[in-house]
């Protein structure tokens, strides 16, 4: 427990000095053209590494997960809201498990 | 476009405020759902419940509290944890960026109470209204989105005992829903999309190639595919702006 709290401490720091350091200090920071490219293609590699292959075990079997990745991707290309994309999902697995 | 940015006088921090809580009811209405998503996630994983609490009042960061759950249950070490929400959030140092040169408050406790509530969707508000010049406008809004978050962990927290067990474990997809609703409208541009495509191959090859021969966690194969993915990106992609 006490170690789980200090887990969360240092997740709570490693999360705020990105977002404090650049809105308090900007100036003193001259990046490199190369490197705003690579810190602008992050959220994208992040997101990317992060769906796959972990989705595949994000529910208790591979096929209901493998469904709720299509229903998610089908609800994200026709732009919806996150919302919806998220609780369709979501609905789609239990549909998906109870049928 | 009118250029004034205070609805009142620039001495009467207020009303701009208020008109930042206004402008964040609907991240706060999106954020709620997710929220408890988070909430029911964490319970189905026996975590304490004062951790899942603390976790969105200090880290207020949505896809790293799902990921950090995901990794935990996993067996991941903290290090591996820390390093990828670190590089998770290492985004948000665009964004806080850019928000840098937009807002025109000065005061150095206003800009890090800012600061903690730098999201992706907050972001997005905040740099497309006019009225983010104030300071003021962007804790309002930042502060519903963070009530919004806190309030839906409780719910999912504390609703987790009523649900049916069966649709607790479909939230484990939500936090993949979540980042599929993120990246697909994303993949419009081909930088955008060739990096994307590359984290996924990269990931493949970790996973099914080298892992059943040399061990790699699901932490450390996350933070070498974003790396490689990403630096292949600035060094294939030297002319194209990415977004």
């Amino acid at each position: 427990m006490i170690s789980l709290f200090l887990l969360v401490l240092g997740l709570a720091l490693v999360t705020y000095l990105p977002r404090l350091v650049p809105l308090l200090w900007l100036k003193e920071l001259a990046l490199p053209a190369y490197m705003k490219r690579f810190l602008s293609f992050i959220p994208y590699a992040v997101l990317a590494s992060l769906i796959f292959p972990g989705v595949l075990s994000s529910t208790t079997t591979t096929s209901s997960a493998l469904f709720g990745g299509v229903v998610a991707t089908f609800l994200a290309l026709l732009r919806v809201n996150l919302v919806v994309v998220v609780i369709g999902a979501v609905f789609g697995v239990y549909a998906f498990q109870t049928i | 476009m009118a250029t004034s940015i205070h609805p009142t006088s620039p001495t009467s921090p207020q009303p701009t405020f208020r008109a930042g809580l206004r402008a964040g009811i609907p991240v706060a209405i999106g954020y709620i759902p997710i929220a408890i998503a988070f909430g029911l996630l964490a319970q189905s994983f026996n975590l304490p419940n004062a951790i899942t609490l603390s976790m969105s009042f200090l880290i207020f960061a949505g896809a790293s509290q799902f990921i950090t759950v995901q990794l935990l249950m996993a067996g991941s070490m903290y290090w591996e944890i820390i390093l990828t929400t670190f590089i998770l959030n290492s985004r948000h140092f665009l964004m806080s960026a850019s928000l840098s040169q937009r807002i025109e408050s000065t005061s150095r406790r206003l800009l890090a109470t800012i600061a903690f509530g730098v999201t992706d969707e907050t972001f997005s508000i905040a740099s497309t209204r006019q009225e983010a010049r104030s300071g003021m406008f962007v804790l309002g809004l930042n502060t519903i989105a963070f009530l919004a978050w806190n309030v839906g962990t409780w719910m999912g927290v504390f609703l987790a005992f009523g649900l049916p067990s069966t649709l607790q474990a479909s939230m484990g997809i939500a936090l993949y829903a979540m980042f599929i609703g993120l990246l697909v409208p994303s993949l419009t541009t081909r930088p955008v999309f060739v990096v994307a495509s590359l984290a996924i191959i990269i990931q493949a090859i970790l996973h099914w190639v080298i892992t059943p021969f040399f061990s790699i966690s699901d932490g450390i194969r996350i933070i070498v595919a974003t790396v490689v993915a990403a630096g292949f990106g600035a060094f294939l992609f030297k002319e194209e702006e990415v977004t």
